[in-house]
């Protein structure tokens, strides 16, 4: 394998990897809060025994992030030295506030597990808050990073050289706002739908205890509101996509030919060599009212980019078809959850009901790492948008493939690790309520 | 003047990472040797602080790409392999350790989670010193025209770096030792890890020795570098000297004066190591050097950074403050 080609795969492994343990950490310290806050209210034990098990969770999700997050530090520049020689004196600012905010995080999170009986609940439950704010604090500084990357600024690139450099302009760069709302609100949607559906197997398992129904409830309210916002944040940043990055627009549709009045194409199969998308659903001028807000607005093709600027179209057409038509069945999901509530239906003895929440389970996280993949793919073949090439940033060290072998390796020990130790977890709680 | 501070900054980092992480490390060390009796002090001593304990090596990282770009770009290149395997059991050992700990039943797993646990502390502190010998060795070449093994490996695969790596080693199993010292709940307990720290001790001198006769040997920078510098010299005398002191103070059980006077010792060391390196970052195979203002990014940079940092610190120092508080005031051996 070529080095570049292993140093993109290593990258994307580490960074979908990182991702998922990251986004957990963000949104369920707020499960875990919000199930002490209802202790507190109610005084009933399950919510305690809720808030002690996802507390678990967390330390074991947050303590796999920190360190699949430490070697990601390191990997941008064991991979991409050229691209950190330069980018870094640029875009490190985030990096440096993600720093204060994982560290406030890494100790809040040492209150809240080992302060359970040394600090008031008060004080205890704040600790907790602490740790989810801090977590969604570093995931909007490194979003923000990445976002530089998309959308460069706060520098001026002249002759070869990186002159009049600005961080702070760097760090509010025009792609921050958008892609850390759609990424915060992210890490709740796919959060809460994994959380509701692992409850919901063990629901179907028939281990009928009110703390799986609890559980359910709570990391459903949570993950069907952000699943709410998925389509507004996400406007907002195909919006700015197709302002600043029309290439990446163009792949995310498949859409070759500049047009007006272009339709939104659902589905289908890109076809490079004809130009054409084969099967696919059109709907009228769809692309450029989502686009640009007008029907009749023109939209950059891929005929208009240069051939070596052009991102694989086939990957990134059906990694945003992925994410946009999973996100839109949490929606629905998340829509019939709170219609059920609102008609006080028993939907949570519904078998039914449980199974379709079963089989969510990966998708939030599915949708998540495909969304990611129209960001990364998207942007090739650039590192730095129209600045940097991504063949150009990769390390002169030769044999990365082994680097990659051994990161496929480790990566794939933890995940199995992972889980078995979850399904631990699970089995205690179920010898702890006898069933 | 930014660039100074932020050297400072990243100094304080790295002797807080040396003593916090290197206590941490160090843990998993000490179980490799004394084996199970160890264990649940261990957990019970680090869980709460373990992770915050890492962190310095984050904003250590952090200043040195974002400040010190070019020095990032060396360490992460010809160092790659090093830098890689130290990140590999930085992986193992925090998992393993986190399973452990949270692993809800204590089966034959525990078994796995703490072999994983105690190899991989022991080769995280070595690599890491493999690596941080290469900055001062002068065995990385000043440019790129060399071969793969010139460029990629014998700037870390020498007698000279495998001593250093010992030497932080057996240092990191020193600091936990004598952390745990105040740990233990037993007689019997204290006596193992007393017993264990004046052997770890021991073999700190040995190898603190190879590393000036292995550079001497190798006609490398180092023992250029600190035989002219006076103050260096005299740190690394009163750091060998207080040794009896402590040797005392162990004896005596007096754990918060033993921690701060080996804390002080650790400190003396570091400062040592940073002004032999001052104003330099890397000194090259050739003797020539890339300082801290040939690495830094620029001033706007820079002065960004500093307040980032400033802000990092009124936030973090008294956060850390309350974690310590909580969880060690009550410790006493008495």
């Amino acid at each position: 394998m070529e080095d570049l080609m292993a140093a993109r795969l290593q990258m994307a492994i580490s960074l979908g990897w990182h991702i998922i343990f990251a986004c957990i950490g963000m949104a369920m310290p707020f499960l875990m809060a919000f199930a002490e806050w209802k202790w507190m209210k109610t005084k009933d034990q399950v919510y305690l025994d809720l808030a002690k098990s996802w507390s678990k969770g967390v330390a074991i999700f947050f303590a796999v992030g920190a360190v699949s997050g430490t070697l990601l530090s390191f990997e941008l520049g064991l991979l991409w030295p050229t691209f950190m020689e330069h980018a870094g004196p640029i875009f490190g600012m985030p990096f440096s506030m993600e720093g204060t905010a994982f560290f406030v995080e890494a100790i809040a999170l040492g209150v809240f597990l080992y302060g359970w009986d040394k600090i008031s609940p008060l004080a205890h439950w704040i600790s907790g808050l602490i740790v989810g704010i801090s977590g969604v604090m570093s995931g909007i500084f490194v979003v923000a990073a990445n976002a530089w990357m998309n959308s460069p600024a706060g520098f001026d690139f002249v002759d070869g050289k990186y002159i009049n450099i600005d961080p702070i302009a760097a760090m509010f760069n025009d792609a921050w706002f958008t892609q850390a709302t759609h990424m915060t609100f992210a890490a709740f949607a796919s959060t809460g739908f994994a959380v509701a559906g692992v409850h919901a197997i063990m629901l179907l398992r028939g281990k009928k205890i009110r703390f799986h129904k609890e559980a359910l409830k709570i990391a459903l309210i949570f993950g069907s509101i952000a699943a709410f916002a998925m389509p507004i944040t996400g406007d907002l940043a195909a919006k700015d996509v197709a302002k600043r990055q029309p290439a990446k627009l163009a792949a995310m549709e498949a859409h070759y030919h500049t047009s007006k009045n272009a339709p939104l194409i659902i589905g289908g199969i890109p076809n490079d060599e004809t130009q054409e998308v084969d099967y696919a659903i059109e709907i009228p001028g769809g692309l450029s009212f989502l686009a640009h807000g007008d029907f009749d607005a023109e939209v950059i093709g891929l005929d208009q980019i240069p051939e070596d600027e052009r991102p694989p179209v086939i990957v990134v057409h059906f990694a945003f078809q992925i994410m946009v038509g999973l996100g839109t069945l949490m929606m629905l999901i998340g829509f019939i959850y709170f219609f059920m509530r609102w008609r006080k239906w028993d939907y949570i003895n519904n078998k039914w009901w449980l199974r379709i929440l079963a089989l969510a389970t990966p998708i939030g996280f599915i949708a998540l790492e495909a969304g990611w993949t129209v960001t990364e793919v998207g942007r090739q073949p650039w590192i730095i948008y129209k600045v940097m090439r991504t063949k150009d940033a990769l390390t002169a060290m030769p044999g990365i493939q082994y680097s990659l072998l051994t990161i496929v390796l480790v990566y794939s020990i933890l995940t199995l690790a992972v889980i078995w130790l979850m399904h631990r977890q699970i089995k205690s709680i179920h010898e702890k309520y006898n069933t | 003047m930014y660039t100074e501070l932020i050297m400072i900054i990243m100094g304080i980092s790295l002797i807080l990472y040396m003593i916090l992480g290197g206590a941490d490390f160090g843990a998993g060390i000490i179980e490799l040797f004394i084996g199970d009796k160890s264990n649940s002090t261990v957990s019970r001593a680090m869980a709460p602080v373990w992770e915050a304990n890492h962190m310095w090596l984050i904003i250590a990282v952090v200043i040195l790409f974002n400040g010190f770009p070019k020095a990032y770009v060396i360490l992460s290149t010809n160092l790659h392999i090093p830098v890689l395997l130290f990140l590999i059991a930085i992986i193992m050992r925090g998992t393993a350790f986190t399973f452990r700990h949270y692993d809800a039943y204590h089966d034959k797993s525990e078994k796995i989670y703490s072999t994983i646990f105690r190899y991989s502390s022991l080769l995280a502190v070595f690599f890491m010193g493999i690596t941080i010998s290469a900055f001062f060795s002068g065995t990385i070449p000043s440019d790129t025209s060399g071969t793969f093994t010139e460029q990629y490996i014998y700037t870390w695969f020498n007698w000279f770096a495998v001593s250093v790596g010992v030497f932080l080693v057996t240092i990191s199993a020193y600091i936990a030792g004598i952390f745990l010292l105040g740990e233990v709940e037993t007689e019997e307990g204290y006596n193992s890890i007393r017993k264990f720290i004046m052997w770890i001790f021991g073999l700190s001198i040995i190898s603190g020795a190879s590393i000036f006769i292995s550079s001497f040997v190798s006609d490398l920078q180092f023992h250029k570098l600190f035989l002219s510098h006076p103050i260096s010299i005299a740190a690394g005398v009163i750091a060998s000297l207080i040794a009896p002191y402590i040797y005392k103070l162990i004896k005596a059980k007096k754990i918060w004066t033993m921690r701060i006077v080996v804390g002080a010792q650790m400190v003396l060391i570091m400062i040592g190591w940073f002004i032999i390196q001052w104003p330099n970052l890397v000194v090259f195979s050739d003797g020539t050097k890339l300082s801290m203002y040939d690495a830094s990014g620029p001033v706007a940079t820079m002065k960004v950074l500093f307040f980032s940092l400033a802000i990092g610190v009124v936030v973090i120092f008294p956060s850390l403050y309350y974690l310590f508080r909580l969880f060690k005031s009550e410790d006493n051996l008495s």
